[in-house]
């Protein structure tokens, strides 16, 4: 897999080009702006772009919006946004155009390296991770909705499905059975109004579609 | 009237006598010239020429008060500091006088204080002391003139009457400083203010250096807010997280026969520093957030909502987007009202509402909890309540024991 990095601080960069080079990843290039980002994306055509929001020279979203410009420009390149905190108002932007091959979670996740490794595999093979505080800010904005039809468990539920999580996961984090995840997963489509489909990736679509409309 | 001694009094006699007698002189002799430019000003001002006698009069009225307040303070030291407000020049300067009370005030005390309060005093003090003359020596004036004595009426007919005389003529002497020091104060008194500035257009221009000065205060404070966000952003954020990455990457690859106390001292190195990551950032969050700035406060609101513990509903409906130091406090005083939410209410739910109209903005945090909260106790809504009120914003707490408890921030946003 390739990946250009952009990223303004040189101490976490580093330390980024190192994890991955250590998880077989290879980094083609990294940068420290949002410009650099696309041209590198430009010449490089990378499999994933790894974005900081926050890079100069305003220090407010030019991460984002060059992951706006890459995904219109050049759709097959995955995107996985990282930020130092995470902002429902910048994960509705990303959603509304895309939400495939893309992710969006906190700085900290990356101190879990193999999770963070396994969530960037995922966005680079068109899956999705978002970060369990956007779902919440997402879900926050929903409290009209037939969301509050769900069970707290089912929400939880919802939530994993959200970041990306198998039924094998989801069961593992909340401590139950594979079978009652499936049960709370019927429950939520039903209660939403949503065709049952087959496949995990499907799924975390149609929550994405969901909660970004 | 303060008492002074009578040795003071007698010795500040002469000055005091000469700051009403001259008033009244000028004052009298001024208003009939005051007075037909006014009139020929107003009858002539459908012709073109009135104007010019509209000019003039503002001159002579001007000229009028240095005058009188060089008479306070040559005489008295009553310093009266002449109205301040600025004045432009040409045309411009002129309408801007007719415009202001303190022109106007100017030449109501020169038509009509002047031949009034100013002639009177004069004539009074006058009396007084060429009364208390004449009398006092009427014994002399007996012997030269005797007839002179018969023009008070014939009064003072016969030699015991002319001591009487005598005696009401001393009187009027010791009298004559404390009249004159009299109707001295009584001239200032009216003086001052009309000759001068009155007390609220002496503040005035002090309020608004002062709302000024204050804006400039808060408008730092937030600068400051800002520039200490951006610096733990950019330095102990990063470093923390890069150290998190190296204690993650060290637990990931140290092999399972490491020992025991290695491994211990590694997870848990990388789970402090997790946690000094998480607390730093929900500290960080709080200060000023870019987001705030950029996409204003429902946007900025939805990251503290959605991590507070206790479950919390956000409803923001603002008309047009206010401005940004009332957003830093509006953001203030939800981010601190969630902090004590979560920590004193024991609450299960909560709600944050942000609303405007035409002239302000109003925050509402509301909860479920055990009530009992007051704006005396503790530092976080006292620090709350002063936060708005730089805004000249007010803030209320209902809270009966029992809850519910409602906090609401208005402020003005008029500007």
């Amino acid at each position: 897999m390739r990946v250009v990095i952009a990223e303004d601080s040189i101490l976490l960069r580093d330390g980024l080009i190192r994890l991955l080079a250590a998880n077989g990843i290879e980094v083609v290039d990294a940068v420290g702006d949002a410009e650099a980002a696309l041209a590198a994306v430009e010449r490089h055509r990378p499999d994933l772009a790894l974005l900081d929001v926050r890079m100069p020279p305003s220090h407010t979203d030019e991460g984002l919006r060059a992951a706006l410009v890459i995904r219109a420009q050049w759709p097959e390149v995955a995107l996985l946004i990282l930020s130092q905190y995470v902002e429902e108002r910048y994960a509705a932007d990303l959603l509304a155009s895309t939400t495939s091959a893309v992710g969006y979670l906190l700085k900290d996740r990356i101190a879990d390296v193999d999770e963070f490794v396994d969530s960037l595999r995922r966005v680079a093979d068109g899956g999705t991770a978002l970060d369990p505080e956007v779902v919440a800010q997402l879900l926050l904005r929903r409290d009209k909705s037939p969301l509050q039809r769900l069970t707290d468990r089912e929400r939880e539920t919802l939530s994993l499905m959200a970041e990306g999580r198998s039924n094998t996961g989801i069961a593992r984090a909340l401590h139950v059975s594979e079978s009652a995840i499936a049960k709370h997963v019927n429950a939520i489509f039903t209660k939403l109004d949503m065709p049952t489909t087959a496949g995990d990736h499907r799924r975390v679509l149609a929550v994405l579609q969901y909660l970004s409309e | 009237m303060t008492t002074i001694p009578a040795r003071v009094e007698r010795r500040l006699a002469p000055r005091h006598t000469a700051y009403v007698v001259l008033g009244g002189v000028v004052g009298a002799l001024a208003a009939p010239v005051v007075w037909t430019l006014a009139s020929l000003a107003t009858g002539l001002l459908v012709v073109v020429v009135g104007v010019a006698f509209v000019g003039l009069l503002l001159l002579v009225s001007e000229g009028l008060s240095r005058w009188h307040r060089a008479r306070a303070a040559a005489l008295l030291g009553v310093v009266v500091d002449p109205p301040t407000a600025p004045v432009e020049p040409g045309w411009r300067g002129w309408l801007g006088r007719l415009g202001r009370a303190t022109t106007w005030r100017q030449l109501a005390y020169h038509a009509f204080v002047g031949p009034t309060l100013l002639a009177a005093s004069a004539a009074v003090v006058a009396s007084c002391w060429g009364g208390g003359l004449v009398l006092v020596s009427s014994p002399l004036w007996s012997r030269v003139s005797p007839e002179v004595l018969a023009l008070p009426g014939g009064l003072l007919q016969g030699v015991g009457r002319i001591w009487v005389a005598t005696a009401v003529g001393f009187g009027l002497l010791v009298l004559a400083p404390r009249v004159a020091r009299g109707l001295a104060a009584l001239d200032v008194a009216v003086l001052r203010p009309m000759l001068g500035e009155t007390r609220g257009e002496q503040l005035s221009p002090r309020v608004t250096a002062l709302e000024q000065t204050r804006a400039g205060v808060i408008d730092a404070a937030d600068a400051e807010r800002r520039r200490i966000e951006r610096d733990l952003h950019d330095g102990a954020q990063q470093r923390l997280t890069s150290l998190a990455l190296n204690l993650g990457m060290a637990r990931s690859a140290m092999s399972p026969d490491a020992p025991t106390e290695t491994r211990r001292a590694i997870e848990e190195a990388h789970d402090e520093a997790k946690q000094a990551l998480a607390e730093l950032r929900g500290f960080v969050r709080g200060l000023h957030p870019a987001v705030l700035d950029e996409r204003g406060l429902d946007a900025a609101l939805s990251g503290i909502v959605a991590r507070a513990p206790v479950p919390t509903s956000l409803h923001v409906l603002l008309a047009r987007r206010p401005p940004r130091t009332l957003e830093a406090v509006a953001y203030f005083v939800v981010s601190e009202a969630l902090t004590n939410v979560a920590k004193h209410s024991g609450a299960t739910r909560a709600a944050v509402r942000v609303t405007s109209d035409a002239d302000r903005l109003v925050v509402e945090v509301s909860d479920d909890g055990q009530g009992g909260a007051t704006t005396g106790a503790g530092s976080g809504l006292t620090g709350l309540t002063n936060r708005v009120a730089s805004v000249d914003g007010t803030l209320t707490v209902t809270s009966p024991v029992g809850g519910p408890t409602v906090l609401r921030a208005e402020m003005p946003c008029g500007s």
